[in-house]
């Protein structure tokens, strides 16, 4: 029997009389919500599982959208310009703009204009050994010396006017695996038919994708010869003062931007020129596939708001007896929800964390032709809305911890 | 010696579509130290709702209520909630103890909400598991224990941090009689030994054997005071009914 046990002892030190010592453990919130969880791992883990999933899905969305924008506007965005002039009929397309020497001449006479460069666009294919799929590249012609160059990280910058010169960005170098001295194959099309030209690489450059393809940078004039053409333009000898898509303009002092462009548009004739990032944001299709994808990657936000909150709503509604209990024996209410409040960071950000260890370990393994990039805006400031959304999904719960009553642990309430 | 615990034509009414029900009907009592009192009546005589009052978990409609010489409505309710974890024991029917906290962190959880958990407080908490024949069972989880233990160790909760008074509400209601034997046994034995005012309310007349005093309530009121040590007997053998 139990009771033969019981000695009939009291405590040789009084409450009131003694002073009390170190404390043991953590204070009573903490000491709560780590036990609860320590003791229900499973539980909590599938919860931070969750969570770790939407944090996937968030940041590959996020990625895509930072990668896809990135690949559309890469170029423009490096420019070392702060304009860029369209032809004003072509609604700031690109493909759609045209533009003569005689425009870029104007353009130079503008005070405040430290040089303009001619940039045309077009594209050609690399042909890659081993059956390998052919690169598809964007072709930029610009004007050796002048704004519309990249920057070069290895080799030098083009240097003649017409010599059948490239520099490579440096997706097009780390895909075709060549280098500063090699020479490079691209497939262009006369008419109806193909056409090879063999360039010498002088030069790398960072990456500057344009319409999501890597670039290879040639001299102008080497442009006009190199790109895609109908036949009938060389037959007929029409267009002599060869057009080219836009202009890139440097100004003396880059923050007089919006006052030169504004000077630009009234003198010059049938052109329009913008900032650099009006530029990317109106390259076809960017605003569309940008606005999209931020959009799916609010839903997936909103969907893991709402099951987070509701995964902790349930949690703690089947908790109320418990916590009923809790507040009879006199844990606070405070004390309760704090501690309810440090479980849900606690499980929310062990789940962000685990989503982000496992979206970097499968973006690891991705191709590189995979246009994701987890940099940038949109992936911190994803991460930033994860963090934020589970302890406001557990609001909800919270108000149940509050609500419940000391009275249900004797069975009553009211 | 001082009571503690007394309350003065204490009532609890609830009126409900239009009718006026006095759950609790101006009751009087007193506990001294050391006794231990059986709280008795049919079903719906008011018995958890008159413990309620006395927790300070329901504010009476009339009356008072002074736990160890502290009126218990006139503090406030943050006051009070200290208040019950210094001064009150709790065990109920079931599902007392936190789940996720072993037996003894579920004891020293009580020294913990009055920041009284040293070194000598957690051998005080072992102390009393080890009286109460849970030497063994510390460390296992309420869902790793016999209903018997686990109101055992809901024991040690309501005892561990010295109250005044330790309220317990059908503690042996999912126990079978032997179980439900031992557990009122060592409850009184240790309400006498570290004289606490001990109320138990009870639905099973057998569980007086082991009583001081039998409050029986009828209709929200005190039907019946009884304090003789022969009648009790008698009463718990069911002589009386
Ligand atoms: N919130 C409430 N509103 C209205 N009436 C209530 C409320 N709480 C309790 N009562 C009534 O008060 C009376 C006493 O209830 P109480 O639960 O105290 O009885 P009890 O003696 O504990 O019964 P049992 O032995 O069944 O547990 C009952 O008639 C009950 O219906
Ligand atoms: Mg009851």
């Amino acid at each position: 029997m139990v009771t033969d046990t019981i000695q009939t002892g009291v405590r040789p030190v009084s409450g009131k009389s003694r002073r009390y010592r170190t404390q043991l453990g953590l204070p009573v919130p903490i000491h709560l919500a780590l036990k609860e969880v320590w003791r229900n791992k499973g539980r909590f883990f599938l919860i931070s599982s969750v969570v770790a999933l939407i944090t996937l899905l968030v940041l590959f969305i996020a990625g895509l959208t930072e990668g896809l924008g990135q690949g559309n506007r890469e170029y423009i965005e490096n420019l070392n310009a702060q304009l860029v002039v369209y032809q004003d009929k072509a609604d700031l397309s690109i493909p759609t703009s045209r533009m003569s020497q005689a425009t870029v001449r104007q353009l130079r006479q503008v005070d405040g204009v430290e040089a303009v460069g001619a940039v045309a666009f077009s594209n050609v294919s690399i042909p890659l050994p081993g059956g390998k799929a052919p690169l598809k590249v964007s072709l930029i012609g610009v004007l050796p010396g002048e704004p519309g160059e990249p920057d070069v990280t290895q080799g030098r910058a083009l240097r003649s006017k017409r010599a059948d010169e490239t520099v490579i960005d440096a997706g097009v170098a780390s895909r075709t695996g060549l280098k500063v001295g090699d020479m490079l194959t691209v497939r262009s099309t006369l008419g109806s038919k193909e056409q090879l030209y063999d360039l010498r690489i002088v030069g790398i450059a960072p990456s500057s994708q344009y319409f999501i393809a890597p670039s290879i940078f040639v001299p102008y004039i080497t442009w006009d010869k190199v790109r895609p053409q109908p036949l009938s333009t060389l037959e007929t000898g029409q267009d002599p003062d060869v057009s080219f898509n836009v202009a890139a303009v440097r100004l003396k002092n880059p923050s007089d931007a919006p006052a030169v462009s504004k000077i630009i548009n009234a003198k010059v004739k049938e052109i329009v020129a913008v900032n650099l990032q009006t530029a990317y944001e109106n390259t076809p299709g960017y605003s569309a596939q940008q606005s999209t994808l931020g959009l799916m990657r609010v839903f997936t936000l909103l969907i893991g708001l709402l099951v987070i909150g509701g995964f902790f709503r349930i949690q703690t509604m089947q908790k109320v007896a418990q916590i009923g209990v809790l507040k009879a024996i006199g844990t606070s209410s405070a004390s309760v929800a704090v501690s309810s409040i440090m479980q849900i960071l606690t499980i929310n950000s062990f789940g962000v964390l685990l989503g982000a260890i496992m979206t970097f370990g499968l973006a690891a393994g991705l191709p590189s032709a995979v246009p994701i990039r987890f940099v940038g805006s949109a992936v911190i400031s994803s991460v930033a809305s994860l963090l934020v959304i589970g302890p406001l999904g557990g609001l909800a719960s919270i108000q149940v911890l509050l609500k419940a009553e000391p009275l249900r642990a004797l069975g009553l309430a009211s | 010696m001082a009571n503690s615990l007394e309350t003065q034509l204490v009532t609890k009414q609830y009126e409900n579509a239009g009718q006026t029900i006095f759950a609790v009907d101006k009751v009087t009592i007193n506990v001294k130290p050391g006794e231990f009192v059986a709280l008795i009546g049919p079903s719906g005589s008011g018995k958890t709702t008159l413990l309620a009052l006395l927790a300070g978990l329901l504010r009476p409609s009339n009356g008072s209520i002074n736990i160890d010489g502290h009126p218990l409505w006139k503090m406030s309710d943050r006051e009070r909630t200290k208040f019950r974890s210094e001064k009150i024991g709790f065990i109920f029917q079931s599902s007392n103890l936190v789940p996720y906290l072993s037996a003894l962190e579920n004891v020293e959880l009580m020294l913990k909400l009055n920041g009284r958990l040293d070194k000598p407080g957690r051998d005080w908490a072992m102390e009393l598991l080890d009286q109460l024949g849970l030497k063994d069972r510390m460390a296992n989880l309420p869902s790793q224990m016999s209903g018997g233990q686990q109101q055992r160790v809901a024991i040690a909760r309501a005892l561990v941090h010295e109250p005044a008074v330790v309220l317990a509400d059908e503690p042996t209601a999912s126990l079978d009689t032997e179980r439900a034997y031992q557990v009122v046994q060592t409850l009184g034995t240790l309400i006498h030994a570290q004289k606490r005012a001990g109320i138990m309310v009870t639905h099973d007349l057998r569980m007086t054997r082991w009583v001081d005093k039998v409050i029986r309530m009828t209709d929200g009121k005190v039907a019946q005071i009884i304090e003789s040590k022969g009648e009790i007997e008698a009463f718990s053998r069911g002589s009386d009914h």
